[in-house]
Formats: C-alpha cells, structure tokens, sequence
C-alpha cells in the first residue's frame, strides 16, 4: 500500500506544461565593450571575456567592393593579401600561422574588407608582426594572382550550377541593379581580366593607408593593447570614421518584377527568392519588422516553416530575413523546393503575407515570439566572439548600445496592431521581385 | 579539464552533468545509440528520417516547438551513420521545459500519419537538395559502395535512394522506435548553468519511469580486410574534372585514429599543408585538394579530393597524388611539421570547447564510446603521437591494396 501510494505521489502529470519563467521578464545586458584609441586614431573596441585563453583580433578595413572602379578587384585584393609580402612568399606566410596554430582569415564585404585571427594567447607575440607585414608590404605576385584568377574560374564554373547560387546573384541584382555594389556578381571575364597593378593600387589606397577599425575579444593578454599601439598604432592607417569624400552609387531596380530563368533543364528543384526593397538599420521601423519578419518566416517556428515544410512537406527548408546591408537593405524569401511545387510555394508565401496583412497576430503567438527572440538573444551573448559580433555591428552601422535595448524593448512589447499596420506597409506582393531558378 | 558527474537510472538512462556557470544557459542533449548503420540494406535513410519525425508530436505532447520557444529555447538535431543527437539550449531557469519534452518523446511518439506523410515529402526535397541537384553530390554514393563491401557504412545517412524514404511506413517507424530509443540505448548530458543534484531529481522524475525496454543488441559485420586496388570511374555534367581517393583506417578508439587524424593535417589541413603547396601551387594540377577522415565509430576513412585544373589529364593528377603519399612514406614529416599539426590540434580543441553546446555534444559523444570523461583524456592521445607513429601509419594505409579510387569526369 504504502509503496502504491508513493509511486501515486511521484507520479507526473506529462500533459501539463512545466512553469516558465517568462523570457520577456528577463533582464538582459550586453556585456561591456572597451574603446581604445592608437596614436594614428584607429580605433579598438574589446571585450575581455570568457574562460579559454584564446583571442580573435578582426581588422575591418573600409575597403569593400563599394570603393572598386573594377569588378572583382576589391575581393581579389583582400583574398590575396595572404600571398606574399616583400619578405614572405605565400607558403611561408602561411606555415607561420599555421605553425603557431593561428588562423587568419580575410572576408571582403560591400563596405569593410576585413583580416580576422584566431589565436592561442600564448602564441599572440609571434603572430602580430607579421599580420603588420601583410598590410604594409603585401606584393601581390603576378603567379599568385595568375592562380587565383585560373581557380576563381573554375569555382565559378561550379557554383554556377547550382540554382540557389545563380539566385542570390541575381536577386541582389534585380533590388540594387547589376552596376551597384550590393547587386553586383563577377562573371569568369572579371577574374580573367585582374591586373596586379589594380590590386596594388588598391592595397596601397585602401589597406596600407586605408580606414580602418579593429575588434578585440577573448581572454585578452594584457599587453595586447601595448602590442596593438606598437605594432599597428604608428602606421599610416586612419580611423575607420574618418572623412573622406563620398562614393556614389546609383541604384538601379529592374523593371521586370518577375523572372523565371532555366539554369539546369533536368534539376529537381527550384530556386525561389521574393525580395523587396527595405530601409536601412536607422529606420524607425527596421527593429520592428526584425519582430514581424519573426512571426512571418524568421526561424524554424514561423509561419512559413509551419506551413510550407511542416504541414505541406514542399521544401527542406523556407525562411525569410532581412539583408545584412549598411545603407539600402531589403526584405528577402528563401527557398529551394520541388519543382513542381515550385509555383504552390509561391502561392503560400503570399497567402501567409495576406494572413499577416488581414488579421492580428494572436496574443500567444505573439508572446512565443517575443520569448523566442529574447532567448536567442541570450543564447547569442553566450562567450566573447559572440558578444563582440553584436558590438561589431553596432558600431559599423553607426549605432551605439541603445540600440540594442531599444531593439529588445520593442521585441517586449510592440502590439499586434502595430504588427498588422507594418504588414500593410511592406507585404504588398506588388513590391517584391520574384525570381524562380530551375 | 572540465568537471563532470555521472549517474545512471534504474532502467539504464545515462546521465551526465557538467556545470558550467559563465553562461545563463542550459543545454540539454540527448544521443541516441542509434545511426544509419543500424538500418536494414533495404530500408536506408530511416535513422535519418525517424529524427525528423522526433518532432512530430510525442504522446502527450502534440507540438514540441511552441512550448520550447515560449520558454525562450531553441533546439536541432543530426544523425550519422553512429548516432542520432537532439539538442536544446534555453535559460537554464526554464530547463524543466526541456526534461518534459525531451522524456515525453523517448516515453511514445505520437506515430501520427500526417506527420509520417509530410516529412518523407521533407526528408526526399533534402535528399534532393543536397546530393541530386548539387554538383559533385552524388560522389560519396559511388564511394561508400567501393569502399565497403560488409559494412553497413556503405551507404549515406540519407540513404541509397528516394524510394527508401518514399516507402517507409508507419510500422517501420515504430519498430525502430521500440528497437532504438530506449532509455538503455540513450545518454542524457545537462551542460551550463545547472545544478547537479537538481539535475539529479529532473532526470529521475521525468525520465525514471520511462520502461527500460529491450536491450539492442548491435550485430554489424566488420569490413573484411581490403586485398586488391579498387577504382571506379564516373561520367557527370559537372563542369570539372575531379579526383576521389580513399583509404580504410582504424577505428575511432584506436591509435590509428589519432594518427590518420594527424596525417590529415600534414596532408591537406590549410596553405601550408603538403597537397595544396605541391599541387595547387606549385605543380598548378588541382584548382583545391582536400584530406579529412571521417570520424566514424567504427573502422573508417581517410579521404583525399580535389578539382583538376581545366585541360590536366585524370592519369597525371593522380599519380602526382601518389608521388606526394610516397614521399611522406619514404620520408616521413619533420620535426617543424610535427610541432605545426600539434600546435594547429591544440588550437582547434580550445576553440571548440569555448561553446557550451559543443561541449556537451562531445560529452555525450565520449560517454556513446565508453566513457565521457575521455572528453579530459583523449585529446593526450594526439600529443603522444611522434614522428615514427606517422611513418609507419602512412606506411600500412597508404597501400595500393587499401586503395578506393573514383575518377570523376565532367563534361569536355
């Protein structure tokens, strides 16, 4: 008996579900961020963090594509600054890094072009001079450039046959027109057609005495900054804020809003994109439809993912985000399905919009997403190179900390009214372009 | 060295916790003994596809992502041809959400049809994403099957073909569910900002009374030793020619492991590794070249591939291959190169331990080997190796006998 009556007590109730503590009554902070300025006024943001010893240094250089006058220049500088300087060939500067087991990375984006390093703390000394040595006397040899133009090429010649490859090219040029920076793509003439002089050119003007910001995080030695201002300080690098006359690029939309291009006859799938023009981070409404773009297509749990994989089995995956450009940005649908549902997945997507548009969110949706939003935001501050991730595009876009609360603020407590009102105003199928790649 | 606790319940649940306060959050991951390797030849890709159907509702709980993400959580999944592994992360003052979802679903699955019908329709649109309408996708298909002959990892996680996926029925899901995801086939790690006498009484009362079930019993004929040279070739509208090469090695508890592990490193692991400086830059064959080895439990393989440049003959890259792996035979690495590939292996395993999640996805993986507290131990492994254990190594598995090779032609 006793034993019946105890196994009764421990019994649980499994179709009762636990009590939360609601995310949205968190407090959430950012951890701090330190700005250091160098003598030549470059400056350094740092987050001191995290229990490896371990650091990542990234120096975004304002070296994008946006300030090439040819196509392909401004990457091919970036890639091949690892290639050679007047004391390095490539090999060795390569075995160096590799040696102390450093990695060193470059990226080239629309406006910063950047070098990011991985580095065991122990091995820091022996790394920074010689990431130094690449932006001060980087030589572009005319061989490295020759094999980076020939397998350029031939990863060009693959990637072109993938549908989704050929739709983000040519989605970003439907938005920004095939001339802007942020829609332009380089074609196998582009790499065949790079000059070393160019990219010299390019160094000198945009690295070697370029704008430039650097950002710090991990368990961070503490003579890095010392080492910082001896090795990089005196350079002839400005701060990335720094005037500088303006560059212009005119956007240029298609007139077309709808595009169906055959990439490969016999594929099984289509490639679906549905973009629309969006303003940048500064718009009042920007942090908003962060919150909208959640209940429409954000992540795994919204509309579109419910319905279009989880209910009607179209696509391995569909979402919807906001691209991630400083001045113009615009708001994207992404994805691959079955090609002869291709038209039916289209179809969905603007019925979800109409949804959005004719009905308010419903009050547990809504506090599931504001509670999904802030837990990812939890999740993400999780260690230092996240926690500067956040810093980092803070400051690139010109925003400062309040920015971040005010974002989480709104998460909190935008209504579904405004929700509705701001899907009237920007899910108007009429905007979008729509392109299908099969 | 992290601290770790382990227990185990009374029908056979393995429980491991590591706390770890820096965070707020909590990881909860669950493992399933359970991979494409335990499938039948018949009916491949279904560990795979049963993993989607873990989220399809579980026997009192009709919806697991809405009540995770309410609780501020997210959560994913993969499978291997070892193993199938469920992961949440969420504020650790809500991991009770955690324990309710993840033990409702090893308790019963729901076993609805729709959720059967829709995720085959998911599972074949990734199929096709990933390996039909993807250059190159279907390389390792033709690779697994010349490789291994016995072995069940002869064919892909995703399986050998649609028709697999596309006739899987409701029967087949349940029997695997009552076979493989039971609590004596499973482990529990708690990671992050937890208690572990908490842990302890979450674990009892949410998992202690899901029945132990049967024991599985895993049966899987070993690969027969390889005898003879094996190479295949393949016609593809792809637009470069390329070069697969593969070699059996030892299993993931063995020396070998760790030394094939290494010879990876000295072979393709960045811009000063020995292929991409001969190959791509110097002799100018190969547009990339990669090695890597797989990873798997049992016996696995040590890869080599590359694009060739446009106009260089399949014959002549492939030899170039062979000279590189003899020089490395004849000649071994150097003592610079032993402190490099060290050094790079050090690195490595202090950048992956700075996330919590993949800390406990490793610990879950370790204790799926023998014990989790190999996760402090096992990496001394790589730092015994020396310079002899590589010679010899790459002596015994780069033998013509253990050689897979695939020519893979594209289009003129």
């Amino acid at each position: 008996m006793v034993k019946n009556k105890k196994s009764e007590a421990g019994k649980i109730n499994r179709s009762i579900t636990p009590p939360i503590k609601e995310p949205v009554d968190f407090d959430i902070k950012l951890p701090p961020c330190e700005k250091v300025t160098l003598s030549n006024g470059v400056e350094v943001y740092m987050v001191n963090m995290g229990a490896e010893e371990v650091v990542m240094v990234n120096w975004a250089f304002i070296a994008g594509n946006w300030f090439e006058q040819k196509k392909a220049v401004a990457s091919a500088t970036n890639y091949l600054l690892k290639n050679g300087t007047k004391k390095k060939t490539a090999f060795q500067l390569n075995e160096h890094f590799e040696y102390y087991g450093a990695y060193l990375n470059r990226s080239c984006h629309s406006e910063t072009a950047e070098i990011t390093l991985h580095c065991l703390n122990k091995h820091i000394d022996e790394i920074l001079p010689v990431v130094a040595e690449m932006i001060t006397e980087s030589v572009y040899p005319q061989e490295e450039l020759a094999i980076y133009s020939q397998n350029s090429q031939q990863r060009l010649k693959v990637a072109l046959q993938k549908n989704d490859f050929v739709a983000g090219r040519l989605i970003d040029a439907c938005l920004f027109g095939e001339k802007h920076p942020y829609g332009t793509y380089n074609n196998l003439e582009d790499y065949a057609a790079l000059q070393r002089e160019e990219l010299s050119a390019f160094y000198d003007q945009y690295y070697r005495n370029g704008r430039c910001v650097i950002f710090v995080a991990g368990k961070i030695p503490g003579n890095l900054l010392e080492q910082l201002e001896n090795i990089f300080g005196k350079l002839p690098l400005r701060s990335h804020n720094s005037p500088e006359k303006e560059i212009i690029h005119a956007l240029e939309p298609s007139s077309q809003k709808k595009q169906l291009v055959i990439n490969d006859p016999n594929g099984v799938q289509a490639a679906i994109r549905i973009l629309r023009p969006f303003p940048n981070r500064k718009h009042p409404d920007f942090q908003k439809v962060l919150v909208l773009n959640n209940v429409f297509g954000g992540f795994f749990g919204s509309r579109l993912s419910a319905n279009i994989r989880e209910d009607k089995g179209y696509t391995y995956g569909i979402y919807s985000y906001i691209l991630n450009q400083v001045r113009e940005s615009g708001w994207m649908i992404s994805t691959e399905a079955g090609r002869e549902v291709s038209d039916a997945t289209i179809n969905e997507v603007y019925k979800e919009m109409q949804l959005l548009r004719d009905e308010p969110v419903d009050e547990e949706e809504l506090q599931m997403i504001r509670n999904y939003m802030i837990g990812t935001v939890l999740g993400d501050l999780d260690g230092p190179f996240q926690v500067i991730g956040r810093w980092k595009s803070l400051i690139l876009n010109g925003l400062d900390e309040d920015y971040f609360y005010k974002g989480i603020e709104i998460a909190k407590t935008i209504s579904a009214e405004e929700l509705q009102q701001l899907a009237n105003k920007y899910l108007q199928p009429e905007e979008f372009y729509e392109l299908v790649v099969v | 060295m992290i601290h770790l606790e382990k227990f185990s319940l009374s029908n056979g649940l393995r429980v491991v916790v590591h706390e770890d306060h820096s965070t707020p959050m909590a990881i909860v991951n669950v493992l399933y003994d359970a991979g494409s390797k335990d499938e039948d030849p018949n009916k491949t890709g279904f560990a795979h596809l049963f993993e989607h159907l873990m989220f399809g509702g579980s026997v009192h709980i009709s919806d697991f992502e809405t009540p995770l993400q309410m609780a501020g959580g997210e959560n994913n999944a993969y499978t291997s041809n070892d193993l199938t592994n469920y992961y949440i992360q969420l504020p650790a003052e809500n991991i009770e959400t955690a324990f309710w979802l993840e033990s409702d679903r090893m308790l019963s699955l729901a076993f609805s049809e729709k959720s059967l019908a829709v995720q085959r329709k998911v599972v074949c649109e990734e199929f096709k994403e990933h390996y039909i309408n993807k250059p190159y996708g279907d390389v390792w298909f033709h690779l697994r099957q010349m490789a291994y002959q016995q072995h069940p990892y002869q064919w892909m996680t995703i399986g050998k073909e649609l028709s697999h996926i596309e006739n899987a029925s409701l029967k087949d899901v349940k029997e695997f569910f009552f076979k493989h995801y039971r609590p004596q086939n499973a482990i529990l790690v708690v990671a992050g900002h937890v208690k572990s006498a908490e842990i302890k009484l979450l674990a009892e009362k949410w998992f202690g009374d899901i029945p132990a079930g049967e024991k599985y019993i895993r049966n899987i004929p070993p690969e027969p030793k390889q005898t003879s040279p094996r190479k295949k070739e393949v016609k593809s509208t792809v637009p470069l020619d390329a070069l697969y090469k593969c070699w059996h090695m030892e299993d993931r508890m063995s020396k070998g492991y760790y030394v094939a592990d290494l010879i990876t490193e000295v072979l393709g692991g960045g811009g000063s590794s020995r292929l991409y400086q001969s190959l791509v830059k110097e002799k100018k064959l190969f547009s990339n070249i990669e090695c890597y080895q797989y990873g798997t439990v049992d016996a696995g393989l040590l890869a080599i591939e590359g694009k060739l440049v446009k106009g260089v003959k399949m014959e002549d890259a492939d030899k170039a291959v062979e000279e590189e792996l003899e020089k490395l035979k004849r000649d071994g690495i150097s003592e610079k190169e032993l402190t490099k590939i060290k050094n790079k292996t050090e690195s490595a395993i202090a950048f992956e331990d700075m996330s919590v999640m993949a800390r406990a996805n490793s610990i879950a993986f370790y204790e799926l080997l023998g014990d989790a507290a190999l996760f402090n131990s096992d990496r001394d492994k790589y730092f015994a190796i020396d310079a002899e254990d590589i010679l010899n190594y790459s002596r015994k598995i780069f033998d013509i006998n253990n050689s897979n090779t695939l020519y893979y032609y594209g289009e003129k």
